[in-house]
């Protein structure tokens, strides 16, 4: 039988859990959004050898599940004497992962501008700075945001993945109160219902920021 | 009046990879006149037009405005500076057939932004000047609009504007009305012939021969790359001697007689 208060009674650990995956993913996209617009520039410049160097990066990030990369990055860092928490692990590893994305996301916006849009800004005379600021930058980043939410909408679900290395997020934490109660299903249903009110959530943010954003 | 430029264009050659889109292109453009560029599809006109302001880059050659060599130090030598470069595009307006307007900026914006940025302007100047400037191509009640909010001819009045603010002693036109709708093209030319009337110097690739039969003082053919002939509206679209110019008139006319 299904029990409704252990089902109610599972939330708030859950919500206190809530805290590490919206650090996580929270984090690993801000960090992530740093990382991507440098690999980005890497992947637009005119030099070959940045270009590749973007490429590598992005090809590997993408093709390695991201669970892999989680437990070399964990089992990696003691061996080169790198001693951190777990969380920081997770979180790098999230924003290093998410930064493959991003840079891909804002390429393709950038690539997607007609071409006629900087050749006004130079025809003009106006200097690379302000044609990349004022012009291209403003129209790329507003293309940008569906799926940059839709990316952090992804980050949030496999921000679960943390818990191999021991993050106490929704997912471990429900694990934990399965364990506790002996009501995995009351406990898991609880933690599903989390992750759906976040991203419900963030993909209302997504579409206020896309009307605000509309040109 | 702003005094209006003169462009001398000297043998000029241009390649895309192996293609010779521009063959020995010898064209002089007096100041304060209108020069037309016609020709088939793929002639060169865009190329030619493209290479005054050095969007496009010649390989060899010159091109001279008002005696100065545009993109390169000397001709045949090293690029010259972008600084200087800019400093050249700025005193030269271009409009596009694609109007390019930048689609996050109202109109007034996109007018003020040059002014800001090249200029050097501040932004209240700026604005109060792309608002005259705006007026005096019929939109001044349209100023706050986005480009997506306006007409295609409106669109490329305030490209027109965008350019004209800037106080160009010459303006270049790739086929401005050609992305119309044909009850939307004589408000573009009309703008077009009164910026003429006032002295600018322009150089229009157009496929509307009425605009070319009336307003330039000069045509220009091209094909395939050459400049065939250049002489006075009359001699070239009434009594052309290259049969060429003869057959591309003979299509035109038939495609729009029915
Ligand atoms: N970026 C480019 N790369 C390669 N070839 C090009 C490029 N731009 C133009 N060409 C070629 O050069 C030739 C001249 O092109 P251009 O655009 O100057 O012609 P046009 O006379 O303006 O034609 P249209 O009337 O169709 O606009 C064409 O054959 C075209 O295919
Ligand atoms: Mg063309």
């Amino acid at each position: 039988m299904f029990s409704l208060s252990t089902f109610l009674d599972a939330f708030w650990p859950l919500t206190m859990a809530a805290r590490y995956t919206l650090l996580v993913s929270g984090l690993g996209i801000a960090l992530g959004l740093v990382i991507g617009a440098f690999v980005c520039v890497l992947a637009l410049s005119k030099s070959r050898p940045a270009r590749i160097a973007a490429a590598i990066w992005v090809s590997y990030l993408r093709g390695v599940p991201m669970l892999v990369q989680l437990l070399v990055v964990f089992f990696l860092l003691p061996v080169i004497g790198i001693d951190v928490p777990a969380i920081v692990a997770a979180v790098m590893t999230t924003a290093i992962v998410a930064s493959a994305y991003i840079s891909e996301i804002w390429r393709g916006a950038i690539m997607a501008l007609p071409k006629g849009q900087t050749e006004a800004a130079i025809a003009i005379g106006m200097a690379p700075r302000h044609s990349w600021t004022r012009i291209i930058l403003p129209q790329a980043v507003a293309l940008s945001i569906p799926q940059l939410i839709n990316e952090l909408i992804l980050l949030v679900k496999a921000s679960s993945l943390v818990s191999v290395v021991g993050v106490m997020e929704i997912t471990r934490a429900s694990q934990a109160q399965a364990g506790v109660t002996f009501r995995p299903l009351e406990a898991y249903l609880a933690a599903a219902c989390l992750y759906l009110a976040i991203n419900l959530c963030l993909a209302a943010l997504g579409r206020w920021l896309e009307h605000r954003m509309a040109v | 009046m702003v005094e209006a430029s003169s462009v001398e264009i000297r043998k000029v050659n241009k390649y895309y990879g192996q293609f010779h889109a521009l063959k020995d292109i010898d064209l002089s453009i007096p100041p304060g006149k209108v020069t037309c560029l016609i020709g088939p599809s793929g002639s060169g006109k865009s190329s030619l037009l493209r290479c005054i302001n050095f969007l496009e880059e010649y390989d060899s050659g010159e091109v001279l405005i008002d005696g100065q060599l545009i993109g390169y130090e000397t001709p045949g030598g090293r690029r010259m500076a972008p600084r200087r470069l800019r400093q050249m595009r700025s005193t030269i307006g271009m409009v596009f057939q694609q109007f390019n307007l930048w689609p996050h900026m109202t109109a007034q914006e996109n007018v003020a932004e040059g002014l800001i940025r090249v200029r050097g302007m501040r932004k209240r100047d700026a604005m109060e000047r792309a608002a005259e400037a705006l007026t005096r191509v019929g939109l001044s009640d349209r100023m706050g609009n986005h480009p997506s909010r306006l007409s295609g001819g409106q669109q490329q009045r305030v490209a027109i504007a965008r350019a004209v603010a800037m106080d160009p002693r010459l303006m270049l036109f790739d086929e401005p009305t050609s992305a119309l709708d044909p009850e939307l093209v004589g408000e573009v030319l009309n703008v077009m012939k009164a910026l003429a009337a006032g002295g600018m110097t322009m150089v229009v690739v157009t496929h509307e021969m009425g605009f070319a039969a009336h307003v330039a003082d000069q045509i220009a053919f091209l094909e395939a790359g050459e400049l065939v002939d250049v002489d006075v509206p009359s001699r070239i679209l009434r009594e052309p001697e290259d049969r060429r110019i003869q057959s591309f008139l003979r299509t035109y006319h038939e495609r729009n007689l029915i």
